[in-house]
Formats: structure tokens, C-alpha cells, sequence
């Protein structure tokens, strides 16, 4: 094998899983070692500059940061489960226990004369205007409803997500100068290109449900409902109650808030109904447990057939009973078991099954091109459209995502507008900046927490099941006390404190080889990788993740690392007697909107630096 | 030194051994040597070789001196019974441990000022008695707890880390135990544990008095240029005699070399030794070849390591004495005492 190119910024940052996995790229481990200090505020801010919105995802995110997590792969088989940091909790700690933050948002630039808008008041325009309203671009933000948030505010139930969390942070946003100009509906894109914004960013989401295509769905219409607009309606206030008898149809987290939802509205016989099994079912693992929690079965292999009426009154729908078969090429086609079909009594039918795009209030002469799934054409990277100054980002650009995802749309698309209004080439984009710093500060002392805890996973503690239930506002998590954030924060295994070595040093005494708790190290002939990791001290299986291979040692062997399942605990360079390993922590500074992602580069401003630092 | 408790997380395909335990089972507790000790690497070396032979911790007693290498017990077999002794006095204590109990597997460590200075009348008679162990000294050739002075074993004209020329001659202790009737015989170097592992495992499986002396560096006060116990020069020097492998007891061995190339040495449990010769004049079963060839190594510089010496049909001080084969402390007071018909009978025999 070749030696690693340590010098590539993805090497070291694909090391720290959770960042790697975040599509913002937040510091996972930096803000969790905060929190275990008690510096929440801190911990708050390293959060918001990437994440913009650490309470309200510190409630709701789709955490691909935890599966990712290295803890969950290391306690595999030392315990009966794999169980990640509690990642997402742990952010809702630091937005919870912080102090008051707002004398640490940036300082706002003078005027550029660059005006900016942004269509919809959801995570992606709000992350385009956090990023841009700073540096002095006057940023207008249009959405149809009173208040900021968008799908945050109108989707997500309120049990799950406080209102005052969302006005908080939108706050902090619409308080930087930006033109909130809320319930003013978009319906024409010409006419907004007639106002002479610079820019124009979408970031309307995915506004329309998909329909359920059955008989009888029409003539029981009364009854049956989408999910996304139900689910506003009761967010807003409009629906208050629901049918004692409701089903749910769909396996994504939209249909385990709509059970949920439901039955708190008054539903007593709630059930989810998806065609798929359980395992392949779209809502995150969590989700269907806290739904499972609260007392809803989730039926599995029932295709919806028709919907029956009483005369327009909905009495129930018909399933019919399959079961999956895969081709070769792992295909699943869900094949009817015979058996006779499936009657489930209902007064109520809530419909989550799928969102889609649409854009009717885009002309189809404006320049804007759209793809035959009708999603608007955009440059790899850029979030560009075909009209150069129109800018798309979070579901309205890809399709249904999540929160986290509409962020990083929306930080991507902010370096994209700001090059753009210098007169510069959007598709040339600098890459990170990173550092490595030792942490070592005496002969035996580091400045990161190395004793690894050997506590599972905490849970995190609920509102009592009939309090919670009989209130569709009552928030049911209740979130960690500091003492047990304290304790998860420990779990965190600092995977950004990176083991670097330093071939010119290294007397192969083995030390380093022979106290791995994790056998990653071992000193061996090279070969080709694929059969390197098979003789390694211990088996290399995880081929996503790199190994760390030395240029040739003076026996002629090489180091390798298995990065896989480091726990970075620094044991190799507390033992290496000639400093070869070092313990240095990783930082990444993702280029965002400023100074700093633009070829010529001014001064870095003020409000720049502070955001940074 | 190190003052972080090792994880107690574990690697997720780590495997239990046919007696149902993990290699790190067969750890103890976090070494305060210092960092790239020589030893160190002997003691995850014995770790190894105890788990591959599927030993039970318990079965092991582990005895040892005073010194750096004298320490080392407790970073391994935390789990097995152990003795720090006296200075340089492991070989009799152990030695009366054994007639004791000859169920359990000893493992005497020592290092050079151990068993070479104060403790060289115990080292030699130990291994002229044939006392059933493994006495493994960990050499540096410099005494560490008390700042670098030379130890017995170093080198005539090499130098110590304050650059002070040794003139005195070493004691060689592979030298001492051939010549006095060690039936396992070896030396290796803490840096290869692709060869000190076999040789761990064949000296806890032999049964006699199994001797080896690993080069160990010590990496504070003997691990510079004028050393000739340092990383570099025992790497530069180092003359293997042999690449071995243990194979388990039991295991069928077949080969398909010419004759000549190979030696197979069968032991007394039934487990083979195979060597497969650099050197093809090489026959690790002759006494006075080996102390030849050694000798002629070391006239032109070269330490030779490798199972440089066994005695396939060694016994031990046991057969030699004919005593009990079961423990002592298994005894009831009956056979401990079989009463005056039995020591009349014995003073009978005297007259």
C-alpha cells in the first residue's frame, strides 16, 4: 500500500465519524468534551455556526451522526447492543443549560448594497441568511405563514418540538437585520425577478404530499388527510380533534408524528399500517420506538386496496397481505401471500406516504430548468440554477431530506451567492481549512478526558405516559439533567484528538503495538490492502474506513493503524518513549460564506473572525 | 509510566481461547516501567504465547527477584498466583514451590542484575537441579533503578549512557545454563515477537528446566550508539539460528522437506518442536555444538538467537528425587505422617 497522504483534510476528518456523517460537518466531539465542562454557551455557539439550529435539532434531527458513531461499533459484542453517544440529546443539553447567547452573535457588516431573498422561511433560508446577513448583504425572507421556521414550525408536533425553542432561534436569525416578510406568499417568480434582488434563493421545501390512489378515496375525502397538512393544521390549531378509530398509512417519521399527534387528539384506536416490513421501514429507529412507546402497533406487509364508505362516511379500509421477495440484484417486489384480505375499521385516515416537489408558482419561461422528476437542474456542489442569480437549497433542490441536510444546502449555497455577487466562479470553491494541535501538556498529562468511561448509554427521561398523552403541546422528552449529560458527555470517545506518528522517530520498540486496548496497531511487511487487513493484529473489516500506513520503517516494515475502532485514548503515545505518537486534535473549519471562500481575499472582517473563533 | 487505566473496551472480534478466555484476560494491571521498555514487550509476549497454549491463568505461578524485570509479573497473568522474592533469590523459592505442587506451570522471571550478579549461585544451581519452569531474564545489561550503572551482562567495551567504557567481561548466562545442564535452552530479542512467542511457548510446555534470555533494551539508560543492547545494534547484529514454530500438543505434523533441512523434536507430552534450519549444520539437540557455535558467534560480534539447545527426554528434579506426584497440600495428615512402623522400616534401611 501506499503510505497515507495525512496532508488530504478528508483523511483526519473522515477519522471523526460523527462530523464526517453530519452533512453539516458539525464538531461533534469538540462541542460534547464542551458540554461535559459545563461550558454550554460554548458548546451552544460551536453548534451554531454550523448547525444554526442546535435546540430545535438537538430535538428532532435525523442524527446520522449516531449510527456513525464509533462507541456503537466498539461496544459491539462487549455488550448486548450497540449503543452510540446520545449525540442529538446531548446538543439539546447545551441549548437548554446555555446562558443567554445573544451578546455573542456576530456583529452585522455595513451594507454591501447586495440584496438577497429567500423564498420560504424554513432551515435553508434561514442558514442563507445566517451566513449572509453578517456580511452586509441585505437579506429578505418571504414565507406564506405569520411566523419563521417552516416545516420546523408547521410539521414537527409540538410535543416533540416547543414553540418558544423555534422562536428562539429563528429569532436570533430575523434579529440580524434580515427582512422577515412573513405571510406574503410567493406566487410568481417573474415578479420577484422584477424586484432586482442580486440573488434569489428557494428554499420553499417540498410543500406537496403525495396521494393515496385507491377506490373510494374520493367519495370518503371528508376523512382522510394528508399527513403534512394535517399535521399543520393541528400545529396551527385549526384541528383539535381526530376520530376514536384512525389509521395511519406510511413507514416515515411524518406518519409516526401524525399517530402520535393523533393520539393525543382524542384518537384511542390508532394503528400504522405500511405496505414494506418493520426493519425496512423509512422512519428512523427512534422514532418507531417512541411511537411503540406510547401504545401504537405498526402493522407491516399491508397494500392498502380500497377505502369503504357508508354513504361518504369512512367505516374502514381494505388491505390486502403480502410478503417481499428479492432478485439477484437485491430488487424487492412484494408479492400477495393469498391470504384473504385484511378489513380494519376506521373513522379516520391520515396519508404519509411520500412528499413531492412543486413549483407552480415557478413560470416555465423564466429560465429555470427542471429535471423529469421535477426538481430544478443544479450545478454539483453550487445549489446554482440554470438562471445563474436563482439559487435552490434543503427539499425544494433534492427532494425530502431532513433539517440537518437543508442546512448544509443552505451553508453551501451561501458560499455560492457570496462568490457569485463578488464576481467570482461559484464552481471553484476552497476547501476546508484544518488544524492539527498536540494535546499533550506534561510528561503524563493531556488535555482531553483519555479514561475512557465504560457506562452504557443514558436514556433520557419522559413526561409520565398519561400526562403526556393527554396534551398535544406538553413536551414528552424531557431532556438530560446536567449531572447525566455530564456522564454521556464522558462516553464520547474524542475521536477529533487524532493519533499522528511520526515515521522518523519510531524505534519499533512495540510498546505502542502492545498496549492498544483496541489491537489498531500493528508493524508488518506491506502488501496490497486487501490482504494487509486480513493480517493485521487484529482483522481490519470495516473497508469504509481508511487505515494509517507509514512509509517504510528501518526494518523495512511499515506501521499500519486501523482507524476503524480507535478509541483514542492516547495509550500509544503515552507509551511511545521517543514522542513518535502524538495526540493532536483535529479541527475543521468548513469554508462558509465571507472573506475566507472568496479567491481574493480582504481582510477577513470582525464579525468574520468572531464567527469562527 | 503511564497513570491511564488501559479500556476495558475490546477490539470486536477478539477471540476466547478453547478454555474460555480472552487475551486480554491474561493481562494485569498497567506497567509503570518506563515507555518502550524492552520488557514490556516480553510481558504482552507471554501473554500471548499463554493464551495460544490455552492455559488457565490460575495454573500459573509466577516468581521473580527484585529490579525493573522483576516488576513485570504484575502487568501480566493478573489472574495467577505470584511471588516477589528476595533479590536475586527467585530460583529457590520457586524451586521449593515446585516440590510443593508440581501441578502448576512456573515462570520465573529474572533480569540481569537478578541472576547475574547478586542471584548467579541461584541461577546456576536451579538450572543445574533441572527444576521444572521457565526462567526467562529480561537483559538490558544496565541497572535502571538505580540510574544506568553496567550490569553483569554488559559487553567488554561497550559504553554506558554517560559514555564511561565497560572493561570487565560479561557473564553469559546462555553460556552457564548450557554448560550446567539446561535441557531447553534459547535467546531472543524483545523486539521479535515472532520468535519469542514460539520460544515462550516451547519453554512452558518443556519439561525440564527451560531457560531463555531475551535482550531487552532499555530505552532510558542503554538504548544509545555505544550500547549493545540497544534497538539498533541488537537489530544489526542479530544472528538467528533457527525460525521456529510451536505446534500445539496433539496436532498431527507432516512434511515434505528433504531430509537435513529439518529437525522435528519430540517432547515427552507428545508436542513437537519443528525447526526449520537457516543454518542447515545447525542440530539443536547437541549440548557442545551449540556452546561451540555460540562462542564462534560471539568471537565475530553476532548474538545468535533462536533455540539454540533442547534435550528432547529431559526430566526434571522431580524424577530425579522420585517425590509424590501429587500436591503437598493435597495430602492428608496420614500420608503426611505415616507413623512409626513406616519410620522404623526407614531407619531400618539405614543401618
Amino acid at each position: 500500500m501506499q503510505a497515507t497522504n495525512t496532508s488530504n483534510p478528508a483523511y483526519f476528518h473522515k477519522v471523526v465519524d460523527c462530523q464526517w456523517a453530519c452533512p453539516a460537518h458539525t464538531p461533534v466531539p469538540e462541542y460534547i468534551r464542551l458540554i461535559g465542562q459545563g461550558r454550554y454557551s460554548d458548546a451552544y455557539m460551536v453548534n451554531w455556526v454550523s448547525n444554526v439550529f442546535p435546540g430545535i435539532l438537538g430535538r428532532t434531527c435525523d442524527r446520522p451522526c449516531e449510527p456513525a458513531c464509533r462507541r456503537g461499533r466498539v461496544e459491539e459484542n462487549n455488550r448486548t447492543q450497540a449503543e452510540p453517544v446520545a449525540i442529538c440529546r446531548l446538543k439539546r443539553v447545551a441549548a437548554d443549560h446555555k446562558d443567554d447567547v445573544s451578546a455573542r452573535m456576530p456583529t452585522i457588516a455595513p451594507f454591501n448594497g447586495k440584496r438577497i431573498a429567500c423564498v420560504g422561511a424554513g432551515p435553508s433560508s434561514l442558514t442563507v441568511a445566517r451566513d449572509l446577513a453578517p456580511l452586509g448583504y441585505e437579506v429578505t425572507v418571504f414565507d406564506s405563514e405569520a411566523k419563521a421556521g417552516g416545516f420546523m414550525r408547521s410539521q414537527i408536533p409540538r410535543f416533540r418540538l416547543p414553540e418558544s425553542v423555534i422562536d428562539e432561534e429563528t429569532g436570533y436569525i430575523l434579529n440580524m437585520g434580515v427582512r422577515f416578510r412573513g405571510g406574503e406568499r410567493v406566487s410568481s417568480m417573474r415578479a420577484l425577478l422584477a424586484q432586482n434582488f442580486d440573488a434569489v434563493f428557494v428554499g420553499c421545501g417540498a410543500p406537496r404530499g403525495r396521494e393515496l390512489d385507491v377506490p373510494g378515496r374520493q367519495d370518503a375525502a371528508a376523512h382522510i388527510h394528508i399527513g403534512i397538512e394535517w399535521l399543520a393544521n393541528v400545529s396551527f390549531g385549526h384541528i383539535t380533534s381526530v376520530g376514536e378509530r384512525v389509521i395511519v398509512l406510511g413507514g416515515g417519521n411524518t406518519a409516526m408524528d401524525c399517530c402520535r399527534s393523533a393520539r393525543r387528539l382524542g384518537g384511542k384506536d390508532v394503528k400504522v399500517v405500511v405496505r414494506s416490513g418493520f426493519e425496512e421501514m423509512k422512519a428512523s429507529p427512534w422514532e418507531k420506538e417512541d411511537a411503540q412507546h406510547e401504545g401504537i402497533p405498526i402493522l407491516n406487509y399491508h397494500v392498502p386496496k380500497s377505502v369503504e364508505h357508508l354513504n361518504g362516511k369512512l367505516t374502514g379500509m381494505t388491505f390486502e397481505i403480502v410478503r417481499a421477495e428479492y432478485d439477484a440484484k437485491g430488487r424487492r417486489s412484494l408479492i400477495p401471500t393469498g391470504e384473504p384480505d385484511v378489513l380494519l375499521e376506521c373513522d379516520t385516515v391520515l396519508v404519509a406516504i411520500g412528499q413531492e416537489n412543486a413549483f407552480p408558482w415557478i413560470e416555465p419561461d423564466c429560465g429555470i430548468a427542471f429535471d423529469t422528476w421535477g426538481l430544478p437542474v443544479l450545478g454539483e456542489g453550487t445549489f446554482q440554477s440554470t438562471l445563474p442569480k436563482v439559487f435552490f437549497g434543503g427539499d425544494a433542490a433534492y427532494g425530502p431530506k431532513n433539517i440537518i441536510t437543508a442546512v448544509a444546502h443552505g451553508h453551501e449555497a451561501a458560499v455560492s451567492i457570496d462568490r457569485l455577487l463578488n464576481g467570482e466562479d461559484v464552481t471553484h470553491r476552497p476547501p476546508p481549512r484544518t488544524h492539527l494541535l498536540s494535546q499533550k501538556m506534561g510528561i503524563h498529562e493531556w488535555s482531553y478526558h483519555n479514561d475512557v468511561s465504560n457506562d452504557t448509554r443514558f436514556a433520557v427521561p419522559w413526561a409520565k405516559a398519561d400526562v403526556a398523552l393527554s396534551s398535544i403541546k406538553l413536551e414528552v422528552e424531557l431532556g438530560f439533567d446536567a449531572a447525566t449529560a455530564f456522564k454521556e458527555a464522558s462516553r464520547c470517545l474524542n475521536c477529533d484528538v487524532q493519533t499522528v506518528f511520526n515515521r522518523g522517530t519510531c524505534i519499533e520498540c512495540d510498546a505502542c503495538m502492545d498496549i492498544c486496548p483496541m489491537d489498531c496497531i500493528s508493524f508488518t511487511t506491506n502488501g496490497d490492502e486487501a490482504e494487509l487487513r486480513t493480517r493485521l493484529k487484529a482483522p481490519a473489516q470495516h473497508t469504509a474506513q481508511a487505515m494509517y500506513v507509514s512509509a517504510e520503517l528501518k526494518t523495512g516494515r511499515i506501521l499500519v493503524k486501523d482507524e476503524d475502532v480507535c478509541l483514542h485514548c492516547g495509550l500509544c503515545a503515552e507509551r511511545c518513549p521517543t514522542g513518535a505518537w502524538d495526540m493532536q486534535k483535529f479541527l475543521l473549519n468548513t469554508t462558509q460564506a465571507g472573506p475566507h471562500c472568496r479567491d481574493s481575499k480582504p481582510k477577513p472582517s470582525t464579525s468574520a473572525a468572531k464567527e469562527t473563533a | 509510566m503511564t497513570f491511564i487505566a488501559k479500556p476495558r473496551l475490546h477490539h470486536p472480534t477478539l477471540h476466547t481461547n478453547q478454555v474460555g478466555y480472552t487475551r486480554r484476560d491474561y493481562e494485569g494491571r498497567i506497567s509503570t516501567l518506563c515507555a518502550g521498555c524492552g520488557h514490556d514487550s516480553i510481558s504482552a509476549a507471554i501473554i500471548q504465547a499463554c493464551w495460544d497454549l490455552n492455559i488457565e491463568p490460575h495454573r500459573v505461578a509466577k516468581l521473580s527477584g527484585i529490579g525493573c524485570s522483576s516488576k513485570t509479573p504484575d502487568y501480566f497473568l493478573g489472574a495467577s498466583h505470584g511471588f516477589n522474592t528476595v533479590h536475586g533469590r527467585m530460583p529457590s523459592v520457586l524451586t521449593g514451590a515446585n516440590l510443593a505442587n508440581r501441578e502448576l506451570l512456573y515462570l520465573g522471571v529474572s533480569g540481569d542484575g537478578d541472576s547475574a550478579s547478586i542471584g548467579l549461585g541461584q541461577f546456576a544451581n536451579a538450572m543445574r537441579r533441572g527444576v521444572r519452569m521457565a526462567y526467562i531474564v529480561e537483559n538490558n545489561g544496565v541497572y535502571g533503578l538505580t540510574k544506568g550503572q553496567f550490569s553483569a551482562t554488559a559487553d567488554r567495551g561497550s559504553k554506558s549512557k554517560k559514555g564511561v567504557v565497560n572493561s570487565e567481561s560479561p557473564v553469559d548466562l546462555v553460556g552457564i545454563a548450557l554448560q550446567l545442564g539446561a535441557t531447553y535452552v534459547a535467546r531472543s530479542f524483545s523486539g521479535d515477537k515472532a520468535q519469542l512467542v514460539p520460544l515462550i511457548k516451547g519453554a512452558m510446555e518443556h519439561g525440564g528446566a527451560a531457560f531463555i534470555d531475551v535482550i531487552s533494551p532499555c530505552v532510558t539508560f542503554n538504548n544509545h550508539s555505544g550500547s549493545t543492547k540497544s534497538y539498533d545494534y541488537v537489530r544489526q547484529h542479530n544472528e538467528a539460528v533457527s525460525r521456529i514454530d510451536f505446534m500445539e500438543p496433539g496436532q498431527e505434523i507432516t512434511t515434505d522437506y528433504p531430509p537435513g533441512a529439518l529437525v522435528e523434536v519430540e517432547q515427552h507430552d507428545g508436542s513437537l518442536l519443528r525447526l526449520r534450519k537457516l543454518h542447515t549444520d545447525y542440530d539443536p539437540t547437541d549440548r557442545y555444538a551449540a556452546m561451540s557455535y555460540m562462542q564462534t558467534h560471539a568471537a565475530l560480534g553476532e548474538i545468535l538467537t533462536g533455540l539454540l539447545y533442547i534435550d528432547p527426554l529431559a526430566t526434571d528434579l522431580h524424577t530425579a528425587l522420585n517425590t509424590t506426584a501429587q500436591p503437598l497440600n493435597t495430602l492428608n495428615a496420614a500420608q503426611l505422617n505415616p507413623g512409626q512402623k513406616a519410620l522404623d522400616k526407614i531407619n531400618a534401611a539405614l543401618r
